[in-house]
């Protein structure tokens, strides 16, 4: 390691919604770090670690990853071995494909699907579930090839984290899912695989348990075990 | 294991100051809106709402930067409202930090505005704001329509079919103000709130009226709204959002520690 070691923690903005949030965040909890919010690509393979967030339909941002070329830098980036986060919309990017948008092809990293949670949901006591799905719900960890995953580190199982999505994931692949959560049904809500973790829910908004996230994060290795 | 029910305490800002209105009108000060909303986000409170009722042009500058100074801060959602016209407004407002918008009277004007800003924006951060009032007479089954520019103006729009088509426009969620009840804290209209919270499909805020904490279960309980949200009872020092908190919980409602 140099004597100029830093942790440069790259923001991937590719237009969709604003991004200062998630780099307000990492300042806070990550003081020594270089956050940066930036689309040169360049900069990102640079980093130390990169974050690939997501808000709004997912039609506009898988068109926007591929017309700026970034479906091949993610896959670059995931590739070298850098810890990669995936929030929100940039986890369900990730997977094969998504009922939004009357179906989208998405970058096809993970293997499942994004489905919609429907209309009219009630849960098993007749409670009307609205849709999206808008609030601080228990999110419960998976072990990861038997073991809590690092970022999970100094959140209580069945903590709160905050959501605002109508489409969740279904995940193929029940070894990658590292946390669950439950809405009419349960659904995948933090995926890992390697040097790579996404979550559903927004941890920059998710107050002490999604700044810990953050945290862990910033100084994740990349691996699992 | 199931979602909370969200307690959003409400900054009314006038010209930088939090205020908060008896029935929209008469003004006191409850205090630097950063302050507030930091105090607020220590106590635990779910989300943050700050609604600017700013007339003046300087003021809205004052406003985003009082948002961007609480998004630097503050990490749980907030939702920014009042003088929200135009998708250049909110693009402003999301890039100062909110993380939704209220849209009220731009709605009324153009719906097809709350259309356009759903599908630029997404949903998620596209909340439309309903001032309703009861119009039906005592005793008649109730109905209830949209008031706008500070409760002062009748549109004579259905407030429940407005809110079924707000839904199916994009709307993201629902803040239901109760105008009769508006700072004169005798409880949210609960007959409003439950035929809404029934009607659509998307979450629905009670706001309006609360003067205790029995009041806010009741919003949940009886007028069946995803969050509750209240100003003057937590500015003025009455209760504390952690106290709110307990007596939800220790009515049976699902609440966030």
């Amino acid at each position: 390691m140099s004597a100029f070691a830093s942790n440069t923690i790259a923001i991937i903005d590719y237009g969709m919604g604003n991004l200062h949030s998630v780099a307000s965040a990492f300042e806070k909890v990550a003081p020594d770090a270089h956050v940066l919010v930036t689309s040169d690509i360049v900069a990102i393979k640079a980093a130390d670690r990169v974050v690939l967030p997501g808000v709004g339909a997912i039609r506009d941002c898988v068109g926007e990853i591929r017309r700026l070329g970034f479906d091949t830098l993610v896959l670059d980036v995931i590739a070298s071995g850098k810890p990669v986060l995936g929030i929100c919309v940039g986890m369900q990017v990730l997977m094969q494909s998504s009922e939004e948008n009357d179906g989208i092809d998405c970058l096809n990293i993970l293997p499942g699907v994004v489905k919609f949670f429907g209309k009219k949901l009630h849960d098993t006591s007749g409670e009307h579930l609205k849709v999206p799905h808008m609030g601080w719900n228990q999110v419960d960890h998976l072990p990861v090839k038997g073991k809590v995953h690092p970022l999970w580190a100094g959140i209580e199982q069945g903590s709160r984290f905050y959501f605002v999505h109508s489409y969740y994931v279904d995940a193929a692949d029940d070894q990658q899912v590292a946390g669950r959560c439950h809405y009419s049904r349960d659904f995948a809500v933090a995926l890992s695989h390697e040097n790579l973790f996404a979550v559903q829910f927004h941890p920059e908004k998710s107050h002490d348990n999604g700044l810990q996230l953050l945290k862990n994060f910033s100084s994740w290795n990349g691996k699992t075990v | 294991m199931a979602l909370a029910k969200r307690i959003i305490p409400c900054l009314d800002v006038d010209n930088g100051r939090v205020v908060k209105g008896v029935q929209f009108v008469d003004i006191r000060d409850a205090g630097n809106p950063v302050e507030v909303a930091k105090r607020y986000n220590e106590q635990g409170a779910d989300e943050i709402t700050f609604l600017d009722i700013t007339a003046t042009h300087q003021g809205r500058a004052t406003t985003v930067n009082m948002v961007e100074e609480i998004a630097r801060e503050v990490f749980i959602p907030l939702t920014v409202g009042g003088g929200i016209r135009s998708v250049e407004d909110i693009r402003v407002m999301l890039n100062a930090g909110a993380d939704k918008v209220g849209i009220n009277s731009a709605a009324v004007t153009n719906p097809e505005f709350v259309r356009e800003a759903s599908e630029k924006f997404g949903a998620q951060c596209i909340v439309v704001a309903i001032d309703a009032k009861k119009v039906s007479a005592e005793g008649d089954p109730g109905r209830w329509e949209i008031f706008t520019h500070g409760g002062r103006k009748s549109t004579g729009i259905d407030a429940v079919e407005w809110a079924i088509k707000m839904a199916a426009y994009g709307a993201g969620e629902i803040l239901l103000t109760s105008m009769d009840q508006d700072g004169v804290k005798s409880g949210y209209d609960l007959g409003v709130t439950r035929a809404i919270s029934d009607a659509v499909d998307i979450p629905v805020i009670a706001s309006g009226g609360v003067g205790n904490l029995q009041h806010l279960v009741d919003g949940v309980v009886e007028g069946k709204a995803d969050a509750v949200l209240a100003a003057s009872i937590f500015h003025f020092g009455e209760y504390s959002v952690p106290e709110a908190k307990q007596f939800m919980a220790s009515q049976g409602i699902e609440i966030r520690f």
